[in-house]
């Protein structure tokens, strides 16, 4: 299958437009179940009591956050490898939506933390490194919007976007490290070993999540290239 | 002796396409002029052949082979001027010219050196930093540069600019005896320079 | 003569010609480190405790100032493309620009750390293993710096952005090189975190230069 067929603003546009309902849809239908999963199935944590639930958002938000870095860090690299304008484009509607999920993270982290540990923010090694993670982020997104030049703000994004994905373990592990040394708090998810409804709970929330950044891309890609390609005949055409 | 050659080059700048489908050729003692209203192109054409700008589509020859690809010889045998000359305000003339010839890996003496920068009137100013000269004058330490330097192409951004009538006559006489020993140059230029120039390669239109 | 000494010599001249700007980073360096006792109380045991970290901040912030002025005064006037076009690889004159950049900036940091060392009350060997940190994490500071300046070159509002980029790949350099001088400090070895800063510097000599230089094709295209 050719590929670069795919790569050409006006044919993904006409696919990404047929394709998001569908995401949309599903991410609604994984997250009635996940939450419906997690807040009612679910049993009470011994430990933590009700307030625990909140990692079903927590946590896939976290994972997302870190998928959605590696995700664009692999648009960049193409973008960059192959020189194609809608590799940057793809990277660039990613980045908002990888941000969002950071935030969500940190936010849900500290609505966890106060309960549990006394503190809304605990400098634990993993808020540290989704910390590290959204200033990340940030730079992407000012980065590729600092130049007149759009495609001059692709292509320095794009590297910054590599330069990242290789930081982002060292950064993790440099984190994780100061922790031990510190003797910050490990932080348990729940108290006792995971019940399986718990697990079915947050892989249903990671599912939703996925769908949604899916959707949500797909939305802002195409918004992307509507304003990129603004002087072209097909966009004029539509 | 090799010819430059520039096949069916594309550029856009934001937005905007610049030119498309470019092409022009230049042999040993040929020099090309490339013109067009401000904003045309003209650098950035420039900048494609030099290999600082990767063109849309297109490709830039030297030698028949493909002139920014690895092993390709088009940056020893190339000198490229653009519209910052490339002095450092702290450091002397001579010590300018100095760098930009050991940047360029040419090997010259200091006699030579002097009498280059005694050419292009700045024999009594090679001693001062180079903010205390005109711009003019750290134009003309770019000509004492393009007197020294052997390279047989030369591509030069606007190279009058900032140049009183003497240091024309002064470029004209460098550019001729350059075609004269067999280089060739592509020059972005408003102005009518003399020699005449063996191709016009007319931007903007 | 190669890339790499032509760029570093010339370098180094610049910055003599220019000794003011040099010795501003030291001077800020020192002045932050200074202030720190001021806000947070002369106690001993604290200025001990919190030292290192310190030292190791002020000494990022210090980079940081002085990084802007490693490319982009040769991107406005030219030197850059000049520089960019010559027949040698871009990587021996980046390394030899990022080395110069180093020992006018790193280098004298780790020097006047001792002295820095002394108003915070550290002990000798603290200071020496705070010192050899820096003297092997200042280089990496200088080599990430410069890719990310290099990826600022002529954007809006390119200070703060800098800032922004470098600060969090920073970040692990200032673990592992305060890290190892508190480590020391409370009786415990700071091998680890040392041979993971001279692990760190061979890595990025090794993969930064080739970074740079791709940030720096993009920004003179």
């Amino acid at each position: 299958m050719n590929w670069f067929y795919f790569a050409s603003p006006p044919t993904f546009y006409r696919l990404a437009g047929t394709l998001m309902p569908f995401f949309f849809v599903l991410a609604a239908l994984l997250s009635a179940a996940g939450l419906y999963e997690g807040l009612w199935v679910a049993p009470t944590d011994a430990q933590q009591g009700e307030v625990y639930r909140v990692i079903f958002i927590h946590v896939p938000a976290a994972w997302m956050s870190m998928f959605l870095y590696f995700v664009m860090a692999c648009y960049s690299g193409l973008s960059l490898t192959f020189n194609t304008r809608l590799g940057a484009m793809m990277a660039r509607a990613v980045a908002p939506t990888g941000a969002l999920f950071t935030f969500i993270a940190l936010w849900t982290g500290a609505f966890w933390g106060r309960p549990t540990w006394g503190t809304y923010w605990a400098w634990d090694a993993r808020m540290v490194s989704e910390l590290v993670l959204l200033f990340l982020y940030f730079g992407y997104i000012a980065l590729a919007n600092a130049f007149e030049d759009p495609r001059r703000g692709d292509r320095a994004a794009s590297l910054l976007a590599l330069v990242g994905i290789v930081n982002l373990p060292i950064i993790y592990f440099s984190v994780q490290w100061w922790n031990t040394l510190h003797q910050g708090s490990t932080v348990k998810l729940t108290g006792s070993s995971m019940h399986v409804t718990m697990l079915t709970a947050m892989l249903l929330m990671t599912f939703a999540s996925w769908m949604y950044s899916i959707a949500a891309i797909l939305w802002r890609a195409r918004s992307i290239i509507l304003e990129r390609e603004r002087r072209t005949r097909w966009v004029r055409a539509l | 002796m090799s010819a430059l050659e520039a096949r069916g080059l594309a550029c856009a700048r934001g937005d905007v396409r610049l030119f498309r489908d470019v092409s022009f050729a230049a042999l040993p003692g040929e020099w090309i002029a490339l013109t067009g209203a401000n904003g045309s192109g003209k650098t950035t054409l420039l900048r494609c052949v030099a290999g600082l700008v990767r063109p849309e589509s297109g490709e830039v020859l030297w030698d028949g082979r493909p002139a920014h690809a690895s092993g390709s010889t088009l940056h020893e045998n190339a000198v490229f001027v653009g519209h910052a000359p490339g002095v450092k305000d702290d450091l002397t003339a001579a010590e300018n010219l100095r760098d930009a010839l050991a940047l360029r890996g040419v090997a010259c003496g200091e006699a030579a050196m002097d009498e280059a920068l005694g050419q292009v009137g700045l024999s009594t100013r090679r001693r001062l930093a180079a903010r205390r000269l005109s711009a003019g004058q750290r134009r003309r330490i770019g000509l004492a540069r393009l007197w020294l330097d052997p390279a047989p192409v030369w591509l030069l951004d606007e190279p009058l600019a900032a140049l009183d009538a003497e240091g024309e006559r002064l470029f004209s006489g460098m550019l001729e005896r350059h075609l004269a020993r067999g280089g060739l140059a592509v020059v972005a230029t408003h102005h009518a320079l003399a020699p005449a120039p063996d191709r016009e390669v007319r931007l903007g239109s | 003569m190669t890339g790499f000494r032509w760029a570093f010599a010339r370098d180094l001249r610049l910055a003599w010609r220019h000794p003011g700007e040099t010795f501003l980073v030291i001077v800020f360096f020192a002045i932050v480190a200074s202030l720190f006792p001021l806000g947070v109380g002369a106690e001993p045991q604290v200025l001990a405790r919190i030292g290192p970290g310190v030292i190791w901040v002020c000494a990022l912030l210090a980079a940081l100032l002085s990084l802007p002025s490693m490319l982009s005064s040769d991107y406005i006037d030219g030197s850059l493309e000049q520089m960019a076009l010559s027949p040698h690889p871009m990587a021996s004159w980046v390394t030899g620009k990022i080395a110069a950049h180093w020992s006018v900036t790193g280098l004298p940091l780790t020097l006047l750390s001792p002295l820095l060392g002394l108003e915070y009350g550290l002990e000798a060997d603290t200071q020496a293993v705070l010192a050899a940190g820096l003297l092997l994490g200042t280089p990496v500071l200088s080599l990430l710096g410069a890719a990310c300046s290099a990826l600022t070159l002529g954007a809006r509002g390119a200070g703060t952005l800098l800032a922004l980029l470098a600060l969090p790949l920073f970040v692990p350099v200032l673990i592992f090189g305060a890290g190892a001088a508190q480590a020391q400090a409370s009786g415990l070895s700071p091998q680890a975190a040392l041979s993971l800063l001279g692990a760190g510097l061979i890595f990025a000599g090794l993969a930064v230069p080739p970074a740079a230089c791709a940030a720096i094709r993009i920004a003179l295209d």
